[in-house]
């Protein structure tokens, strides 16, 4: 079934909290080569201003992509998961994200495009905490079409 | 603890230290698990060849999280990356037997003395072929 073009400008419900854990912040620097001490040690963080260690500016994908999975598994958006390619990835931070940061995120799917055969989906996902803006997280999905 | 870069300190046309990364098999399944992006494409053979992929893929994000570590280490402070972006332009195909070589770095192309502003464009490289395109980080410097 090929994506829905008609579900340019959806906006799905506002995510249950992600709460963001100094443990899993240290995990993700660690997969990810950051090796930085404020991503894993509070005084160094508290050092150059922040309330407790901060992520790798990549973390917000991690709570990006499980707002990206409530139009995955919309059926009237039509996606074959295992046809995804992500083919652009753009973060806008107001701050870092931090341990103890309790996150909402708002996905918008923006823009469906059918191209060649493809579909080129572009979702946005807002992340604020406590109402306040904290990263904008933008994707550009390519979801490759059936060989013919 | 690493000073914090300044912006006057740095010109167009500064290079960042390259760094080569040595991928493999268990890197992804780290990665896997720290992002919870569980695709199998990126730790499944069998799975991935069965899509169509010559062999394992690296995700795309995590070789945008490497170059981001790269800069972020250079920056001294990881919370200065004002606007991050990336095309995924070719994969990084990771055998089991060998694994993959990354090669990363970074150019200032741009700097705003009043701002502080300093835009990066950064780079990974894998047996010749761009990972990532047009990859541009804005970070603000003291």
């Amino acid at each position: 079934m090929p994506v829905n073009e008609q579900s340019a400008g959806r906006v799905y419900p506002p995510t249950a909290p992600y709460g963001v854990s100094a443990a899993k912040i240290r995990e993700f620097a660690e997969a990810v080569g950051a090796g930085d001490p404020a991503h894993v040690d509070p005084a160094a963080a508290r050092a150059l201003g922040y309330r407790n260690v901060i992520a790798p500016p990549t973390f917000a994908v991690l709570i990006a992509q499980q707002c990206d999975a409530q139009f995955v598994a919309d059926p009237q958006m039509g996606v074959d998961f295992s046809r995804v390619v992500h083919g652009q990835q753009t973060f806008v931070h107001h701050r870092p994200l931090t341990a103890g940061d309790e996150v909402i995120g708002v996905l918008h799917v923006d823009a469906v495009k059918l191209v060649a055969g493809n579909a080129m989906v572009t979702t946005r996902t807002e992340l604020t905490v406590a109402d306040e803006p904290v990263c904008t997280s933008t994707s550009m999905l390519v979801v490759r079409g059936e060989q013919p | 603890m690493t000073p914090i870069r300044r912006a006057a300190d740095v010109a167009k046309g500064d290079l960042l230290p390259e760094r080569v990364l040595q991928v493999d098999r268990a890197m992804l399944v780290r990665y896997a698990g720290a992002s919870l992006d569980r695709n199998p494409i990126h730790w499944d053979e069998r799975f991935a060849r069965s899509v169509g992929l010559p062999d394992v893929i690296a995700h795309g994000m995590f070789t945008m999280g490497a170059a981001a570590s790269l800069l972020t280490e250079w920056v001294g402070d990881p919370g200065r990356v004002a606007r991050y972006t990336t095309k995924f332009v070719g994969p990084v195909v990771v055998p089991y037997d060998t694994g993959a070589e990354v090669v990363l770095g970074g150019k200032v192309t741009a700097v705003d003395p009043d701002t502080r502003e300093v835009t990066v464009e950064l780079s990974a490289v894998c047996e010749g072929a761009k990972v990532l395109g047009r990859a541009l980080a804005t970070v603000v410097l003291d």
